[in-house]
């Protein structure tokens, strides 16, 4: 079942991509049946999930694949990895629901798009490096084709920055990937297996920083995050909303799944650093999102600064912290969905600008007042309101934060604030502009809001208010998990 | 020396004396009936004879070997080798497939006749087990390749290129001729073993030295390796495509594997095993530094190319870097890994060779500004270059992606304290990500960029199904690389 | 304990209002706007009194608890309960809601809107005074927020926009700043229900969880308590507020549209003292003991420069958004004295529950007759058409005596004259804080007589004199108006003249919060 969230993925692709006489709007349906299966499978892995049981990776899937490398086809999943499946279900399900318009080259699209997708979900499920490895690749591609084919504001420098800044990352993966199966003896890449090797603490010295931010390149770590918002700035808002939504979260999720469950000494010894620049990604993220013109960017700036308390919920290593950070995966995911759905699709689309000067101007809350509610919310989820999920994420991330490194807690609190001046901002500029109440209206009406496109936002933003309600509905997966032995070294050094 | 029963030869090099019939039944059969038909038929008579031809022979390969007693001193039989000539036939076969749609000479018998010389050269580097038949196998190769790139003449720079691949290549057959006259001088033995045994535990002589250097420096020409280089962008560009891929995957296959067993065989014990910290002794730092060289000039060149094929050749070059860090691994998988990634290696760059053909026969430029808008003139050949490149720039599931994987897990497998080959390892790791982004270039015009051109074409019928084999073969063995690696590393070990 | 989740539903009741109005109001004529606006605020009220019917008065627990759990990893569960104190407030909120709504603009653009955002804030209030986790008790504290910003925001004066983000933004800061400190209380407690963290901040075991459980590098665990306290501060601080965290206040409180206004001072402020009482004394009484001084000067500071700065204004609504300043930091100032002194014996019992029950009225009696000032500041800006100066008016006494009278009734409630009901909550303060630290409260009165000179002068330029021939054709209350000054003026004096009517509702609390602190059982 839980294979299928990949295979069905794939075989959409090619579906959209091979199958002769496709119309546009056959392929929409092709992409969205797709999706909704792969969001089904997920949740019908979440309901079939065994919380109490011992063994916390269920659902595996075990082939040899090249035996001479002990490289194994070994699919899984635990509480972590379902969140974000279901996550990635979620995403696929909207994504595809707010790329309802594109015309030009639509097989093609979803082709990527799905492609895309499959990557995804095949990281969060790999319990194999190379094979986690090769789905961490294959998610790269698309990325570039999405933005420079469908993208817009200087879309080929995002998309050539992004996928090489990805690319980057990945290939300091691949140097610790390579010598982490060196050292344990090159006989096999499970995760399941590597764990049981107690790796030396020099060689965890160098291996975990090179490995870690390989990772967190694609998780936005400051410095190396520039790549993020100019590539969801370019692109195309199904591609955006995926971008940030789950892309970002292949990072940390990588991060989590192997430098960090492999090297637990090597996190000890740079666990300060990181969490420096977590924080400072966090506020240099929402600083940088105050200052931005292009309402796109700021959505994007606020991206690195959300991803940051991700980090810094990791760096807490407490149980606490990393289900926060896991919390934030999702939440992260599901509110930046939602902003890049309302800013790329439902403002820009219709009024092809982005500069908050001009929307300021066109009093967007009276004529778009489905746009406008949608972005209240998810901005004030965002902005850390309780409530949402993005609340009780960052709540556990603090917790965490506070036990270990309390004065990056302070700083991340300054970060928050910084982050409701610049949702403020924005919303109040792009939606509530000043003539609203007393300039007549001559703009012309702008087309109102698509059905797909309230259905996915209602979708997201009950999927932010149930977590933030209903926190259970997570956590439940998520702490059995992080309290089994695999986390062991990690939660207590 | 025991006399040689060449009944017993002949059966051993059946593979090898069905091709040489071919090369001449092809011959005659052009000249005797051929000769009045449009270039077309004779193509295809031409080409049905030798399809036969390769396939008995592969046929014989297929079969078993006989027990080569007696043989040894001058052929290796079985095992990789016959992988790599099953290889090497295929890439061969497919390279004069293309060629039947290629302008490239009226002189087709000759043609064919060549080419399969060459091919047999070419097994014989595969099976060669004494100095003086490596080196006469190697000159047949050449030569015919010399006569292959002149043939094309009514392309200009045809014959400047030719003329320099041939003074160069002269220039590195006296190398080699040198060098291995100076390892015979220095053991006095021309057979692999016996050197070997002669070179057991002593340390290298001086005279031996000269003779591995001069060595290194002929095989740097043939796998054009930097600063051996120099011919290669000319001879690609000039070449017509058929032969161009035929430089570039099948003699690079022949040499490679040839140059590997001398060095892992023949000089294993003075070689300075990757294994050996210490860089005092041996070539093993002759060959990094190449390795090194390769790798940087090859991609940083290659960024600045504007002709395709130019493109090509510098990335081959960077390609050979690749390859040699494989050399430098342990040996079996350092092999084995070498032998993976030049067949699919070939695979890719025949294919992209073919699709070089298919736009320079349809817009008369090998510019990668002509690729702009391939993807609606030719959807499907399309798709193929995608995979070809991303598969040329290692991006997983597609072959070039396990072969560099697999060539760096050898590398560091020899040893992870070996600081030399995991910088190398470092290096080749980062400059993949730097190729990324001039393979992106090229897929950026044939997806992104928008063309005026853009009426739907059909492409020869014969150069698709090619195009598509090739295709097939590179994600197939990128996904079950097992299908070739299992039986190499077991062959091998 | 009740089988009705009455508290609960008391919650969502407003909202339910908010969700009605939001999806059906586009059709409603804006009558109908308003009368929906009183079913919901009337039905919380019919809630609130049974509430209070079913309160036993004889007991300071807490009651109609309600407790399930929530999120367990986090050890969070859902707990409600009212004391006298929330009854109080909550029974503040039922009556200053309706206010506010009357006191609408009626044809203001989007009444729907307009209403249920004061419904959702009313969830806010109701949500804050009930809530007995500090995880949820945030939720609502933060959600009260965003229809306070969206009312400014979008109803407010000229001005509105930037008052707007500064209320949201100052707010949040501190709002922050309290989150921050409860999650360090978590992180080294692992809990966030109040009375379980005053249960340990009381023996001891919460500075020794501190101590063993945040990772501070050298710094002496006295000076974490003291951040921690400093943090949770900064949020009732800028809340209510206190000197110097005012600034955003006389902006705000001019802009906002009278109704929120209302709200603002009448319930929002309230919300900072009630954290105060519920949240931030009895965790952090012992560090609040190591800085009472500058804290009690903190609070002579409010009260004596607002009332100097309410001098200075000619903006009536400016005038009275110091006035507000001033009058909570009595507020400020018992708290303070409450936990300025630790020797814990029956005289300090006496004189603490003198103060706190002080600071209880206050919280309630400032309620009512800011709300009720700033209603009738409405009304005249309505008349007006926005003049609001406090030298534009005059001999408005001739013109409009029942609106006059309302008026000088409740400006001189609000600067204290015996009889009405400010009067007691103040004298009990005074009484309480004076007997338990002297210098305070006697600089302190200082401010009320500035409040005394520049009410005063309220009434003489506005109400008497002569008039001013602008306002010839000055209307006088209508029946509507009535309808809100009437209860407002019975509540003043009944409250004024049988303050025990109030004071059985919270006295039994108060005790039990005395004896939470360390007090005498």
């Amino acid at each position: 079942m839980l294979s299928w969230t990949v295979y069905s993925s794939f075989i959409g692709a090619a579906v959209c991509a091979l199958w002769p006489n496709l119309s546009p709007t056959g392929t929409r349906r092709v992409a969205l049946t797709t999706a909704l299966i792969g969001f089904l499978a997920a949740l019908v892995c979440c309901f079939q999930y065994d919380v109490d049981s011992e063994q916390t990776v269920q659902f595996i899937t075990e082939k040899a694949w090249v035996p001479s490398l002990g490289i194994g086809y070994l699919l899984g999943a635990d509480g972590i990895s379902l969140t974000l499946v279901l996550l990635t279900g979620l995403a696929a399900i909207t994504g595809t629901l707010f790329s309802w318009n594109i015309e030009t080259r639509t097989r093609e699209f979803f082709a990527f798009f799905l492609t895309l997708i499959g990557g995804v979900y095949g990281v969060f499920i790999s319990f194999d490096l190379f094979l986690l490895f090769v789905f961490y690749e294959i998610a790269i591609i698309p990325k570039y084709f999405l933005i420079a084919i469908w993208g817009s504001t200087r879309r080929e420098y995002g998309a050539m920055k992004l996928v090489l800044y990805s690319f980057a990352g990945s290939a300091l993966v691949l140097i610790g990937l390579l010598a982490t199966f060196v050292e344990a003896g090159a006989t096999s890449f499970s995760v399941l297996e590597l764990i049981k090797h107690p790796f030396p603490r020099d060689f965890q010295l160098w291996a975990f920083p090179v490995t870690f931010i390989g990772f967190a390149i694609l998780a936005g770590l400051w410095p190396f995050h520039t790549w993020a918002p100019t590539g969801h700035v370019a692109a195309p808002t199904g591609a955006s909303m995926l971008l940030a939504g789950v892309v970002m979260k292949l990072g940390a999720y990588g991060a989590l799944r192997f430098p960090m469950t492999l090297f637990p000494m090597g996190l000890a010894a740079w666990r300060d650093e990181i969490a420096l620049l977590a924080v400072i990604g966090i506020v240099y993220g929402a600083t940088v999102a105050l200052v931005q013109r292009d309402f796109k960017f700021v959505i994007g700036y606020s991206s690195v600064s959300h991803m940051g308390f991700v980090l810094l919920g990791l760096m807490a290593t407490s149980e606490v912290g990393l289900s926060g950070a896991v919390l934030q995966m999702f939440s992260h995911g599901v509110l930046a969905s939602l902003l890049f759905a309302v800013v790329g699709r439902m403002v820009y689309a219709r009024t092809h600008t982005k500069d908050l000067t001009e929307l300021e101007a066109m009093q967007l809350a009276r004529r778009l007042p489905f746009a406008a509610g949608t972005f209240v919310v998810a901005g004030f989820a965002g902005m850390g309101m309780p409530g949402f999920s993005g609340f009780i994420a960052e709540l556990q991330v603090l917790i965490g934060a506070w036990n270990t490194f309390p004065s990056f807690a302070v700083v991340a609190g300054i970060g928050i604030i910084i982050g409701v001046t610049y949702t403020l901002r924005a919303m109040t500029k792009a939606f509530f502009g000043e003539a609203s109440e007393f300039a007549d209206d001559p703009a012309p009406p702008l087309t109102s809001i698509t059905g797909p496109e309230k259905i996915g936002a209602v979708l997201l933003i009950t999927a932010t208010t149930l977590v933030g309600l209903y926190p259970r509905i997570l956590l439940d997966l998520i702490v059995p998990s992080l309290n089994s032995p695999m986390f062991k070294p990690l939660l207590e050094p | 020396m025991t006399p040689v029963d060449y009944s017993r030869l002949l059966l051993l090099l059946a593979p090898e004396m069905i091709l040489v019939i071919t090369a001449l039944a092809v011959l005659a059969a052009d000249l005797i009936w051929a000769r009045d038909l449009k270039d077309r038929n004779r193509h295809t008579i031409a080409f049905s004879i030798t399809l036969f031809g390769s396939l008995a022979a592969v046929a014989s390969l297929m079969m078993g070997t006989p027990d080569p007693a007696g043989a040894t001193q001058w052929l290796t039989l079985g095992g990789a080798t016959t992988t790599v000539k099953i290889g090497l036939i295929a890439l061969t076969l497919s390279a004069l497939a293309i060629s039947t749609r290629s302008p490239l000479t009226s002189h087709i018998g000759e043609l064919y006749l060549l080419t399969l010389l060459a091919t047999v050269g070419m097994l014989f580097m595969a099976s060669a087990n004494h100095l003086l038949l490596a080196f006469i196998a190697l000159e047949l190769v050449s030569l015919s390749f010399y006569i292959l790139v002149a043939l094309y003449r009514h392309h200009k720079p045809a014959a400047e290129g030719a003329l320099r691949y041939f003074l160069l290549g002269g220039v590195s057959a006296g190398f080699t001729l040198f060098g291995l006259s100076f390892i015979y001088g220095a053991t006095g033995s021309m057979a692999f073993d016996q050197i070997s045994q002669q070179l057991d535990g002593s340390p290298p002589s001086p005279l031996l030295i000269v003779g591995m250097v001069a060595l290194v420096i002929g095989f740097g020409f043939k796998i054009a390796a930097v600063p051996m280089h120099l011919w290669a962008p000319d001879a690609y560009q000039a070449a017509a495509p058929p032969v161009g891929a035929l430089i570039a995957s099948a003699s690079k296959l022949a040499s490679f594997y040839l140059f590997a067993r001398i060095w892992t065989v023949v000089l294993a014990d003075v070689a300075g095993r990757g294994a050996d910290s210490s860089l005092s002794a041996g070539w093993l730092i002759l060959l990094a530094i190449l390795a090194a060289a390769s790798l940087i000039l090859g991609n940083v060149a290659a960024i600045a190319q504007t002709s395709l094929k130019r493109l090509l050749a510098y990335s081959a070059i960077a390609h050979a870097g690749y390859i040699l860090i494989g050399l430098m691994g342990e040996q079996a998988d350092g092999i084995a890994a070498v032998i993976y990634y030049l067949v699919t290696y070939g695979l890719a760059i025949v294919g992209a060779f073919a699709l070089v053909l298919l736009v320079e026969g349809s817009d008369g430029s090998d510019q990668i500004t002509a690729f702009a808008g391939f993807h609606r003139r030719y959807p499907l050949e399309s798709f193929c270059l995608l995979i070809f490149i991303l598969s040329l720039a290692g991006i997983p599931p597609l072959a070039g992606f396990f072969g560099k994987f697999y060539l760096f897990a050898a590398a560091l497998k020899s040893g992870l304290a070996s600081n030399l080959l995991f910088a190398l390892v470092v290096l080749a790791v980062a400059m993949s990500a730097v190729s990324l982004y001039y393979y992106l270039k090229v897929l950026k015009q044939a997806y992104v960029v928008p063309s005026p051109n853009t009426a739907r074409r059909r492409s020869d019928p014969v150069l698709r199904v090619v195009v598509i084999l090739m295709a097939i073969g590179v994600v197939a063995l990128g996904c079950f690389p097992d299908i070739l690696v299992g039986d190499l590393v077991a062959d091998l070990k | 304990m009740n089988s009705f989740p009455l508290i609960s539903f008391l919650t969502i009741l407003p909202a339910l209002g908010t969700v009605f109005l939001w999806s059906r109001g586009r059709h409603m004529s804006a009558h109908g706007v308003q009368r929906t606006g009183y079913l919901f605020s009337g039905l919380s009220f019919l809630v609130v009194a049974i509430l209070g019917l079913q309160f036993d008065t004889s007991s300071g627990e807490l009651q109609a608890v309600e407790r399930y759990d929530w999120i367990p990893t986090l050890g969070v569960e859902y707990a409600v309960g009212i004391d006298g104190l929330s009854l109080l407030m909550i029974g503040l909120t039922a009556l200053l809601v309706p206010m506010s709504l009357r006191a609408a603009d009626p044809t203001c653009a989007r009444p729907h809107h307009f209403v249920a955002l004061v419904l959702l804030l009313q969830t806010g209030l109701i949500g804050t005074f009930t809530t007995l986790n500090f995880f949820h008790w945030f939720l609502f504290w933060e959600i009260s927020l965003i229809p306070a910003f969206f009312l400014i925001w979008t109803w407010g004066g000229p001005n509105r926009r930037s008052a707007a983000l500064q209320f949201f933004v100052y707010t949040f800061v501190g709002s922050i700043g309290l989150l921050l400190a409860f999650l360090g209380l978590f992180a080294a407690t692992g809990t966030f229900d109040f009375a379980t963290l005053a249960e340990q901040a009381r023996d001891g075991s919460l500075m020794s969880s501190l101590a063993s459980n945040l990772a501070w590098a050298d710094i002496p665990i006295r000076w974490i308590g003291l951040i921690l306290f400093a943090l949770a501060f900064l949020g009732v601080a800028v809340k209510v507020p206190l000197y110097p965290f005012h600034t955003w206040l006389p902006t705000t409180y001019s802009e906002a549209p009278t109704a929120v206004t209302i709200l603002l001072t009448g319930l929002m402020s309230k919300m900072g003292v009630y954290a105060l009482l519920r949240l931030i004394v009895p965790i952090f009484r012992d560090q609040m003991l190591l800085v009472a001084t500058p804290l009690l000067f903190l609070a002579v500071l409010t009260i004596v420069l607002s009332a100097f700065a309410a001098y200075r204004q000619e903006d009536l609504k400016r005038v009275f958004a110091y006035s507000s300043i001033n009058h909570l930091g009595y507020c400020f100032l018992g708290v303070f004295a409450l936990v300025s002194g630790s020797a814990f014996d029956s005289s300090w019992n006496a004189e603490a529950a003198a103060a706190v029950n002080g600071v209880v009225l206050q919280m309630f009696n400032h309620g009512i007759v800011a709300g009720f000032i700033f209603y009738l500041v409405g009304r005249l800006e309505q008349r007006s058409q926005g003049v609001r100066g406090i030298n534009d008016f005059g001999g408005l006494r001739e013109r409009a005596p029942q609106f006059a009278t309302a008026l000088g009734v409740a400006l001189f409630a609000s600067l204290g004259l015996p009889g009405l009901n400010a009067f007691i909550g103040e004298f009990l303060i005074f009484k309480g804080a004076f007997a338990l630290v002297k210098w305070a409260p006697a600089i302190a009165t200082l401010g009320l007589l500035i409040t005394a000179v520049f009410l005063l002068g309220v009434i003489q330029k506005v109400l008497t004199g002569p008039l001013n021939p602008k306002w010839q054709d000055f209307p006088d209350l209508n029946s509507g108006e009535r309808s809100i000054v009437a209860p407002c003026l019975v509540i003043m004096l009944l409250v004024g003249l049988f303050p025990q009517l109030l004071i059985r509702f919270f006295n039994a609390s108060t005790l039990r919060y005395l004896a939470q602190l360390g007090g005498l059982e």
